[in-house]
């Protein structure tokens, strides 16, 4: 008796396994599709910058290497892009909130590829690598500077340097030590009474410090992880060996992260983001100031004089479309925020704009609760995911780091 | 008793073969999915135009931002000239709108008008409207896109 129960249980057992395997690929076609396309192997060669004439030229990645790590371009002498953009920490600083001169109400964004971005920073409110570079250097809450100093400081420390990469230095003897149209109200006092042609001068040698930093930035670019090693493999058809073969988990991960999850939707492609804006119905931060994300973004990237259209860009405006062409207001923009890449994202907690989540976990249960945004409309649906999604999602987005 | 288990357990083992048959001819089987219309030349909603949108360049790349041309016709086939068109559309089954704004920026003539900065960021359904005005009246035309 007890012998045929268990021969009954291993032939239900027979054809559950053959109903499930039944010589069943690991993926299906649409899957290896999606799965070869997110390979970093994939990802095009970087595209010249026209904005930038310099941003292949080796003396001004140089000269921008010298100046993203010298905390001389700082009011106070104590700050550097590389503050918060640590060399070690794949070019951020772990923390909630970027500190700097004072405490931004943003997280420090990693740079591996950032020369690729059609948007800089968390709500894109600058349009190109170099006029991003600009704008922390006179943040009073980061670099704090203003131009006319920068200018200075440019003049005394790497004139020589700087004359060689962009020609002569305007004469800089009349203009004020500190002026600039953003800073105090003395700065901005001091800025309003220069010549135009003066001002143009400083904005000049102001625009050339952000192109030289952005040549230098343009050579941070992703590494190869665990996950491009298995997505090789899966497309020649070869058997994943050693590191790059997934285990269940990693498998069950991707899978619903090309599936049922949906987070390939925006992190798609090799970088892993459609590098749009997307309200996902992350809360504010208690205690930081509103934050509307891209909705007030676009107003200020359209006003910003080094923008695509302005004087200081190289090249012709054909390079503006992205400016030329954006969304600017509607509220499919109120509290959208970029989809950041995932690359290297497990080892760099804190997540969100405002480091609102401590753990991977965390993200990945807000995404499957998908709780309604505070202002405007989340574009995500819950999906309830069960515990063992939720890790396995984990576990794949750890193959992009390792 | 032996016997009735042994009758019992072929039973088992038949219906189980058979529903396996069944699971795997229904998951093999092409699921004809009723999808949206994806023809690139149409009539317009009044019958006023006929309308044909294809990329410039030939083909539809996820993530970039491209040029498209709509071409507009008459009923009797003759080309649409000075025409006013104002481009809109999302994905809607996501309820969001397009990730650019496009406009019609040229008109290369034969009822031929690039429309610029298009991009689609993901894969899906994505829908654009055009609204167009031209001597003949107003009309309205949607295009699904597939990515």
């Amino acid at each position: 008796m007890r012998r045929l129960t268990s021969v009954t249980c291993l032939l239900a057992l027979a054809a559950l396994a053959l109903l499930g395997g039944c010589g069943e690929p690991q993926f299906s076609d649409a899957e290896k599709k999606t799965i070869a396309s997110m390979a970093l192997s994939t990802l095009p060669s970087l595209k010249p910058d026209t904005t930038n004439r310099y941003a292949d030229a080796p003396a001004a990645a140089a000269l921008g290497s010298t100046l993203f790590f010298d905390v001389g371009m700082s009011r106070d002498g104590t700050v550097s892009c590389s503050t918060c953009h640590k060399i070690d920490r794949q070019f951020q600083d772990d923390l909630p909130q970027a500190v700097g001169v004072g405490h931004t109400n943003r997280r420090t964004m990693p740079l591996a590829g950032v020369a690729r971005n059609p948007w800089f920073f968390w709500d894109g409110r600058r349009d190109s690598l170099w006029a991003q570079a600009l704008t922390p250097l006179e943040n009073p809450l980061e670099q704090a500077g203003n131009r006319a100093a920068f200018a200075h400081y440019i003049e005394k420390r790497f004139g020589e340097r700087y004359e060689r990469i962009f020609g002569p230095l305007p004469n800089l003897s009349t203009v004020p030590a500190n002026a600039s149209p953003l800073g105090t109200d003395a700065e901005k006092a001091a800025w309003n009474v220069m010549a135009a042609a003066q001002q143009d001068d400083v904005n000049r040698v102001y625009a050339n410090i952000g192109k030289a930093i952005a040549a230098f930035e343009r050579s941070i670019e992703p590494q190869q992880t665990r996950f491009d090693r298995f997505a090789i493999d899966l497309a020649t058809g070869a058997k994943p060996e050693g590191d790059a073969a997934f285990s269940p988990e990693e498998i069950l991960g991707l899978k619903l992260f090309i599936g049922k999850a949906n987070c390939v939707t925006c992190h798609n492609g090799p970088r892993f983001t459609d590098n749009a804006f997307h309200n996902t119905g992350v809360p504010p931060v208690e205690g930081l100031p509103p934050d509307r994300g891209r909705v007030d973004a676009a107003a200020q990237v359209e006003a910003d004089p080094f923008n695509c259209l302005g004087k200081f860009r190289d090249g012709d405006d054909s390079a503006c479309r992205e400016l030329r062409f954006m969304v600017k207001d509607g509220p499919q923009i109120m509290r959208a925020y970029k989809t950041p890449s995932l690359r290297g994202a497990a080892d760099r907690p804190p997540y969100m704009h405002a480091g609102q989540f401590s753990t991977l976990e965390e993200v990945v249960a807000h995404y499957s609760k998908a709780p309604p945004s505070v202002e405007g409309v989340s574009e995500v649906h819950p999906l309830d995911l069960s515990d063992r999604e939720r890790a396995a999602l984990v576990a794949f987005l750890k193959t992009l780091s390792d | 008793m032996a016997s009735i288990w042994r009758y019992i357990l072929a039973g088992l083992g038949l219906a189980a073969l058979l529903v396996g048959i069944v699971a795997v001819v229904y998951l093999r089987l092409p699921h004809s999915v009723s999808g949206p219309d994806l023809s690139r030349s149409k009539k317009t909603s009044n019958g006023l135009f006929v309308a044909s949108f294809e990329p410039e360049r030939g083909v539809v790349r996820q993530g970039e931002l491209q040029s498209w041309l709509l071409t507009l016709k008459t009923a009797a086939g003759a080309p649409v000239e000075g025409a006013a068109i104002t481009v809109s559309g999302g994905m809607p089954q996501h309820d969001h709108g397009l990730p650019t704004s496009p406009q019609a920026t040229d008109y290369l003539g034969e009822g031929r008008y690039r429309i610029d900065g298009v991009k689609f960021t993901m894969g899906g359904w994505w829908q654009l409207h055009f609204a167009i005005s031209a001597a003949a009246g107003s009309d309205t035309v949607v295009f699904n896109i597939v990515l």
